[in-house]
């Protein structure tokens, strides 16, 4: 999830202010684990970072590691899987700053970068945490990506859903299940409750800080 | 010479030429609407370019298409007073007032903040979000904005065009100020007859051409 967020922010400030060459494209491959089935999405997974796929290869040879039944390989596929529900919040708030009040900085002696991260990034901040909020909700209730991936390993690759279902496949699992699922409505409420926090903190801190 | 332009772009349907010289004071910009004159100010501002030709102020070359001189808009000391403002709404007036001032050199500071406050009537607005501001109130703070930046021209863009009249009077002895008791060269772009003889010093008259 941390190291989604950087990724979704860079992806979705290209698509909402870059013009380049096969931006539509770019654009369709960041949203494809919306609408394709999580079991292809995962099974794509494992093609790419199996032993013999070209990235699982890859890093097998140079780092000596393998995401395979591990807790990093489950982080991967609910990374993706919260990358166009991320992306799609944080364009979307990007593309509602008037770009007028970034040329406006500049005339007051802001370059591009010190007038992006002063005026655009915190009128865009309520949408970038909600986005980021979105991730962490499609990443807790990640199931079929994760475990065609990697696999449903306890306490390695074991989401929320899967040991849910897990208990349910055994005989008197009602009462676990049951726990699990209270742990998933109150992660899930933490972080709607967070969410609002930060977005009514931001404005208060923004003014304190001002630079 | 005061403001030096002598620029072509081509804008939408239509290229722009413009070209004139203008003494120290206000400098009017007249003509009808969609005639280019807001793109005009862009181009000395910097936040537009011109296809060619060269813009200079106070001898300051601040583009030029023959020897590739294209100062960034932070680099230009201009301070723009746009027709809506544009106060960050993310920041209170003080706020607005002082983004341009943190990021001036020291140098550039020739006037004080509170010197500003005053100048405009500011004070009481300081801890006021800019979206609790009146069409008058946006203005001035725009302005002290602007003077807080550093700059060293002024460029207005139909600063009086959303106002009702007693506010229009208020500001338009503001500009007065501005042009005679601080000597500030300013470029003003309106479309009012009436005004312009009021506050400008010289006219430029932009026709729409094809």
């Amino acid at each position: 999830m941390a190291g989604t967020l950087p990724l979704a922010f860079v992806l979705a400030y290209a698509l909402a202010r870059g013009r380049f060459l096969g931006k539509a494209l770019v654009e369709a491959l960041v949203t494809l684990p919306l609408v394709l089935p999580p079991v292809v999405t995962g099974y794509l997974l494992l093609l790419a970072f199996g032993r013999n796929g070209p990235v699982g290869a890859w890093l097998e040879a140079w780092f000596g590691v393998s995401v395979m039944f591990r807790w990093t390989g489950a982080a991967i596929a609910a990374g993706l899987m919260a990358l166009p529900l991320m992306v799609g919040a944080i364009r979307l708030s990007i593309e509602g700053v008037d770009r007028r009040l970034e040329a406006a900085a500049r005339t007051l002696g802001a370059t591009r970068l010190d007038a992006f991260a002063s005026v655009t990034l915190p009128l865009a901040l309520p949408g970038i945490i909600a986005g980021a909020v979105l991730g962490f909700a499609r990443a807790l209730g990640e199931f079929g990506a994760t475990i065609t991936f990697v696999s449903n390993v306890p306490g390695e690759t074991q989401t929320l859903p899967i040991a849910i279902y897990s208990v349910l496949q055994q005989p008197g699992g009602e009462g676990a299940a049951a726990r699990l699922s209270v742990i998933a409505v109150a992660l899930s409420l933490a972080a709607l409750l967070a969410a609002q926090w930060l977005a009514r903190r931001t404005r208060v801190t923004r003014d304190r800080h001002d630079v | 010479m005061t403001f030096e332009v002598d620029i072509s772009a081509r804008l939408g349907g239509f290229d722009l030429v413009v070209a004139f010289e203008t003494g120290p004071g206000l400098t009017a910009l007249f003509g009808a609407s969609g005639v280019g004159k807001t793109s005009v100010l862009d181009m000395v501002a910097g936040i537009r370019r011109p296809d060619k030709g060269r813009i200079a102020v106070d001898g300051n070359v601040l583009f030029d298409s023959a020897t590739g001189v294209n100062l960034p808009p932070e680099a230009r000391h201009a301070g723009y007073v746009f027709q809506d403002g544009r106060l960050f709404g993310h920041r209170r007036v003080r706020a607005n007032l002082l983004y341009g001032w943190k990021r001036a050199a020291p140098a550039d500071h020739w006037i004080g903040f509170d010197a500003v406050v005053a100048l405009l009537g500011i004070g009481h607005l300081l801890d006021r979000w800019p979206a609790t501001l009146s069409g008058g109130e946006g203005q001035r703070v725009a302005i002290g904005r602007a003077l807080l930046s550093g700059a060293r021209f002024l460029l207005m863009d139909e600063p009086l065009a959303s106002l009702d009249a007693p506010r229009k009077a208020e500001i338009a002895a503001l500009v007065l100020r501005l042009r005679d008791e601080l000597k500030l060269p300013i470029l003003y772009v309106s479309h009012d007859a009436a005004e312009v003889a009021m506050l400008a010093t010289q006219r430029v008259d932009l026709d729409a051409r094809q």
